[in-house]
């Protein structure tokens, strides 16, 4: 009896660890297959001449492989939807969590988490449709696909990330510190912004970089609603050709191992190492957040 | 009005009930509290001593399901009043929580913190009261070489004394004690118990404890409570020796609670 249990258990520790190695030896395939795919460029162009490169014509004769513009883009896009996601995420959750009443609350949060269940193809059909003619109307700007109509797609893609994080921290901060807070003769408003914002400001970071990490890798909007030029941008008015938007749009047409293929594997490259970083950003934070969590008890 | 200030009287409630939703967890308490004196108040757990502290800061107002009846002076103004200002009232009635809960700050910004949300800019000054504040909770000498490090790295001791710094920087009139020697050494308790007793020349002090001794100790009046009702309330030195009823005299013996 012992003996059969112990081989059953040794069969299933055995199964769960081949699953566990083929899942990771796939993912380090695809890595070992995007370098091997992207690094022949570097043999057409040389590593500062393809970041820094200001002309982006894979298709004319000879071709310009610069991407810089496209790096710009991306750092733009990004930029600008953290500017306009993180007040409002953060404020939203803020608001849910300490100041609104149960009710309200109750009603927000699902509609917040809904937000995160829209497909990226919808939100882009929304700033096609509808956000990029308002655009071009109110303001006046020659095309509303835009650097701004996609950094504002984005931040509703980042949004609902970085509210229910930041809400989380927020809820999770002991009551016995704001009673602590307002017993000292703090307003409502000292305690918010000097005890319990302060208190959960590792996990409000945390939400911040996932939801923003979220933000640089994604395609589908910045395909349809940044305009496509691959130009360094003047204004933020300006359409853009963001790296993945770059990536999707051409793959299909770049032949097949050709120098323009390799240039978008390169891309590719670089914008991995993006959200690495980034995800690498978010680990460390979420590490040190969890440590000070457990102190703070 | 002149009434109340010539004997010396402070806070006082009168007919207070208080409910958490359905569950009435105080009946009928009356009470005085005089300017000079300490008011020690006993009784087993779960019988209310917080609740019915925590109700003279308006405390339990950040419990949703709570509610008072009755009335709490605090001079001549009722605490309960609605065009009463809370923030004021709580600068005036501070308070020293039952569980220790220093802010995720540093040391010194833990004692500061009450200073600058009351408007003091002066930093010489702050210095100043936050030195003194955390001196006079006999805290001084183990965290003088630490103030810049975060307080959550105390031990639950000094953390309770820290929090007694914090409450006495913002000199409030009255102060509410819940158990403040609950995590303390007799070394530490001792030095607290002097405080009360310096603290006592320009204050009003209720004082929660477990501790006969400690009750008999520092306070001039003991109110004994038992499931929700202040059973008597006398000079601690009559109460101790001659009680009047009989359930005071079975709790301070130690036969129950
Ligand atoms: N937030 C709350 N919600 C509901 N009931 C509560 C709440 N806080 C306290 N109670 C109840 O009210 C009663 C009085 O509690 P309280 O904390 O005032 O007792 P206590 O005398 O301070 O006890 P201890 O000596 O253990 O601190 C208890 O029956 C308790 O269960
Ligand atoms: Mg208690």
């Amino acid at each position: 009896m012992a003996g059969k249990r112990q081989s059953t258990e040794k069969v299933m520790r055995t199964f769960f660890f081949c699953v566990a190695t083929a899942s990771i030896a796939v993912l380090f395939m695809i890595m070992v297959f995007l370098f091997m795919e992207g690094l022949p460029v570097f043999n057409m162009v040389s590593v500062k001449e393809f970041l820094f490169g200001v002309y982006w014509y894979p298709t004319s004769d000879p071709p310009d492989f610069g991407i810089y513009p496209l790096i710009v883009a991306s750092l733009a896009v990004t930029a600008v939807s953290a500017v306009i996601a993180i007040p409002l995420g953060v404020m939203t959750a803020i608001y849910l969590a300490e100041l609104a009443s149960k009710r309200v609350a109750e009603i927000f949060k699902p509609i917040v988490e809904l937000l995160a269940a829209l497909p990226s193809v919808v939100i882009g059909f929304f700033g096609m449709v509808i956000v990029a003619p308002f655009l071009q109307q109110v303001l006046g700007v020659a095309t509303g696909l835009n650097l701004f109509n996609a950094a504002l797609m984005l931040a509703f893609m980042s949004i609902p990330t970085i509210c229910s994080i930041s809400e989380d921290a927020i809820y999770s901060v002991p009551n016995a510190l704001r009673e602590g807070s307002l017993a000292l003769g703090a307003t409502q408003w000292e305690t918010l912004w000097r005890v319990v914002v302060p208190a959960s400001i590792s996990g409000i970071a945390t939400s911040v970089i996932l939801g923003i990490s979220r933000a640089v890798g994604e395609t589908m909007v910045v395909l349809m609603v940044a305009g496509g030029a691959a130009m360094v941008p003047s204004s933020i008015f300006d359409p853009v050709r963001p790296m993945p938007a770059s990536i999707a749009a051409e793959m299909a047409e770049a032949p097949f191992r050709g120098d323009h293929y390799y240039a978008l594997f390169a891309t590719g490259i670089v914008l991995f190492l993006f959200t690495l970083f980034f995800n690498i950003i978010a680990d460390i934070i979420a590490t040190r957040y969890r440590q000070v969590g457990e102190a703070s008890l | 009005m002149s009434d109340s200030k010539s004997n010396g009287v402070k806070m006082t409630s009168k007919h207070l009930d208080f409910y958490y939703g359905n569950f009435q967890a105080l009946h009928d308490v009356s009470l005085e509290f005089k300017k000079q004196q300490v008011t020690a108040l006993i009784g087993p757990s779960g019988c209310g001593k917080s609740t019915y502290l925590r109700c003279l800061n308006r405390m339990n107002d950040l419990i949703p399901i709570a509610r008072v009846e009755g009335k709490i002076m605090l001079e001549d103004e009722d605490i309960y009043d609605p065009s009463l200002d809370v923030v004021m009232l709580r600068r005036r009635v501070g308070m020293v929580f039952q569980k220790p809960n220093p802010f995720p700050k540093s040391v010194y910004e833990n004692v500061a913190y009450g200073l600058r949300v009351n408007g003091i800019r002066d930093k010489g000054l702050i210095e100043q009261r936050v030195t003194e504040s955390i001196q006079r909770a006999a805290l001084w000498d183990e965290v003088k070489d630490r103030l810049q490090e975060s307080a959550l790295g105390l031990s639950g001791g000094q953390q309770q004394r820290l929090c007694i710094a914090r409450a006495l920087a913002v000199e409030p009139e009255v102060v509410l004690m819940d158990e403040p020697a609950s995590a303390l050494d007799p070394i530490a308790t001792q030095k607290i118990e002097d405080l009360i007793h310096e603290l006592k020349k320009e204050y009003t002090i209720i004082i929660v404890t477990h501790s006969m001794q400690q009750a008999a100790r520092v306070s001039d009046i003991t109110a004994f409570f038992y499931i929700g009702k202040l059973i008597e309330v006398g000079d601690t030195d009559t109460l101790f020796t001659r009680p009047r009823l009989k359930q005071t005299e079975d709790y301070i013996t130690g036969r129950f609670g």
